[in-house]
């Protein structure tokens, strides 16, 4: 049934766009590809980001192969690891389907990510940054973006390089995301870490005066926190108030406004973050406007990685790939230059090595973190 | 163990945690005062110092003011402050108030068991907190710089501020003011008489049930001043801002003795200081188990606290 499906899918298809020249793109066609993330729920802003960005690029393939060549199919796990499972039964489900964008968030793909796999749909996840993602052994993972392992080393390069401190204290929060970071950094950095000091975890701390005492006394410039922005903005505001006027910095995790809320944007102002993603406004070719005319709002964090990812699939099914498996194997020879970056994807689904791109960001008198320059590691 | 570290900064490491000590100082009186009357902890006063955080803020709040102000002159400074402790005490004391109302007053009228009060306690500070959270989306929210903080005494390496200073002294006279009133006003003289027998208060004519409400009340006029000086000194407040200081300031009430008011303010001036001397010693991740292994290692040797449990008995 379903190969009747899809040959009268493509037959249908076939009648809008038989002016085309190209032999095998029109015909490939009555296909889905699927946004799978969070749309509602408390994180829903990021899921939103990303599912427009992949949105975008199917209308804009459907402008040319006719207006319902590839159908747009969300499913929303509120980006949480227990509703996750649920909703990617009911993906795999429809045979229609051929690629999955998502899922976004790290905790949502560990869940998720097996039944994928046993269905062989392939994935493209433009921002689940968690290092072990990869190490499962699924052969349908791909990540479009750096990992976490990438982040510590450009912070290290950037406080070196850029910021040229001599003397940096290091801090984190005792989360595996905050101390793993924070070791990568110290263990780059050797010699010009000055001291280090652990703080409790977020909302398990409010005074952090013992901290701000040894960050001023021990001579630092710099202040790199492993951990997130409800920590960090009170620290900055202490260290602040305590008179310390060196740079904080930190990782993706501390890339959010409410660091500027709590700490007060001046205080703010100046404060550094790393993240493996590229600022939204930099993307090339006319995505930003795009974007923008489409949404009526400015592209956010990784729309312009999901846009790539839909594009990728796209691509695989204009040349006629058009079974899961088939756009799984594509995939693994694929070399994709998008307005974000280049994809080339390794045998564990990673970016490839050579293709990582981190950027730094710094926090100014709009209180959110802009981009500031891309970090070179290599 | 960072010896040398804590030598280091033994100076600044002392007046920090003096003026984070004089903050849960304020905050322990009110679980003293309840204690040493009704033989009750008062687990919602976390939640009446929570409200105090509050309330000041939302007061700056109707003049525009938020974390990203300008620290404003000395005139309007005061008149800030003014406002600042008169609604945080408003809100605290008023919060102290309805929760003996609701949570206390009508089981002390059935005669409940002990339980059940403590059970109340936890429910009327969950409720609250929880309340709290969901109507703030559970976000933090910055303080604005009413008081910019300056350094007015240099010793050595030690840089004392303006507000750290106010923030002690503030706390010694409230305690000085207290402590008078408990010990030399006919007010007083009742909440000392239920603190040492409530029934035979009660035959001497003292109004128990009005004893007890200005306890409560009493309890979270402190710990709105405790609020303000909060405020200013961590810079944010939360929803759990309250739970988290309160288990210091519960266990500040404990280490001076339970129910004895100078106990609270020698307990709470010890708790912050130990609290910092452990940071600098071990690292800021031992701030909490370090201090409180001090706690238990007190109570093996003095059971009821440094100064002993009483609110009347002593100098009754």
């Amino acid at each position: 049934m379903a190969i009747i499906g899809l040959i009268a899918g493509a037959a249908a298809c076939n009648k809008d766009t038989s002016s085309s020249s190209d032999t095998a793109s029109g015909s490939n066609c009555g296909y889905k590809l699927a946004y799978f993330g969070a749309l509602t729920g408390s994180a829903a802003n990021l899921g939103v980001n990303i599912e427009q960005g992949f949105e975008l690029a199917i209308n804009q393939y459907n402008k040319t192969k006719g207006s319902d060549c590839i159908t747009v199919a969300k499913f929303d796990s509120q980006g949480a690891a227990e509703v996750a499972p649920g909703v990617a039964r009911n993906l795999v489900a429809d045979k229609k389907i051929l690629g999955v964008v998502g899922p976004p968030f790290s905790g949502e793909s560990e869940a998720a990510d097996p039944i994928f796999e046993a269905a062989g749909i392939p994935t493209i996840t433009p921002s689940a940054t968690r290092v072990s993602l990869s190490a499962n052994g699924w052969k349908t993972f791909h990540r479009a973006v750096a990992n976490d392992d990438a982040q510590g080393p450009a912070a290290a390069a950037y406080i070196k390089d850029t910021l040229k401190a001599t003397k940096v204290f290091i801090a984190d929060d005792q989360s595996a995301y905050g101390a793993g970071l924070a070791d990568v950094v110290k263990s780059k950095l050797g010699s010009l870490v000055v001291s280090s000091d652990k703080t409790e975890g977020d909302g398990k701390q409010t005074d952090f005066s013992a901290l701000v005492q040894k960050v001023t006394s021990s001579g630092a410039t710099a202040l790199f926190y492993g951990g997130y922005y409800t920590n960090a903005g009170v620290i900055r505001k202490q260290l602040t108030a305590a008179g310390w006027k060196g740079t904080l910095l930190g990782g993706d995790g501390m890339k959010d406004p409410g660091l500027s809320k709590a700490s007060g944007v001046a205080a703010a102002v100046g404060t550094v973050v790393t993240c493996p993603c590229s600022p939204p406004e930099a993307a090339g070719g006319t995505f930003v406007n795009d974007y923008k005319a489409q949404w009526n709002v400015a592209a956010g964090t990784y729309s312009d990685v999901a846009f790539d990812a839909a594009n990728i699939f796209l691509q695989g099914i204009d040349a006629g790939n058009t079974t899961p498996e088939k756009l799984n194997t594509y995939l693994s020879t694929v070399n994709y230059k998008g307005i974000a970056n280049t994809y080339k994807f390794t045998s564990t689904g990673e970016l490839d090595p050579t293709l990582i791109k981190v950027w730094a960001f710094k926090f100014d008198q709009s209180g959110d973190a802009k981009s500031d320059v891309e970090i070179k590691t290599s | 163990m960072n010896f040398s570290g804590l030598i280091n900064d033994f100076g600044p490491l002392t007046v920090t945690g003096l003026a984070q000590g004089a903050i849960i100082a304020l905050f322990a009186l009110g679980y003293t005062l309840v204690y040493g009357v009704l033989r009750l902890i008062n687990f919602a006063h976390s939640e009446v110092f929570l409200l105090g955080t509050y309330g000041c803020l939302i007061a700056w709040g109707w003049f525009g003011l938020d974390q990203n102000s300008k620290a404003p002159n000395f005139g309007a400074m005061l008149a800030y402050m003014a406002l600042g402790l008169v609604v945080a005490i408003v809100a605290s004391g008023l919060t102290a108030l309805a929760v003996e109302l609701v949570a206390y007053r009508p089981l002390r009228r059935r005669n409940a068991p002990p339980l059940a009060f403590l059970i109340t306690a936890i429910g009327a500070s969950l409720a609250i907190s929880e309340t709290v959270g969901v109507l703030t989306h559970r976000n933090q929210r910055g303080v604005p710089p009413i008081i910019q903080a300056r350094t007015v005494i240099t010793i050595g390496d030690t840089h004392i501020t303006n507000l750290q200073i106010l923030i002690v002294v503030l706390a010694l006279v409230m305690m000085f003011v207290l402590d008078r009133f408990i010990n030399g006003s006919r007010l007083g003289r009742g909440i000392r008489a239920v603190s040492q027998n409530p029934d035979s208060a009660a035959l001497m004519g003292v109004n128990k049930s009005r004893v007890i409400s200005l306890v409560f009340l009493l309890g979270g006029l402190m710990a709105g001043i405790a609020a303000v000086m909060y405020d200013l000194k961590i810079g944010v407040t939360k929803y759990d801002a309250g739970f988290l200081l309160g288990i210091d300031a519960f266990t500040a009430a404990v280490l001076g003795g339970i129910g004895n008011l100078r106990g609270a303010l020698l307990g709470g001036l010890l708790l912050g200081v130990l609290q910092n001397y452990a940071a600098g010693l071990f690292g800021s991740q031992w701030l909490h188990a370090a201090a409180f292994v001090l706690l238990v290692l007190i109570l093996l040797f003095r059971p009821t606290g440094l100064l002993g449990e009483s609110l009347g008995r002593a100098r009754a």
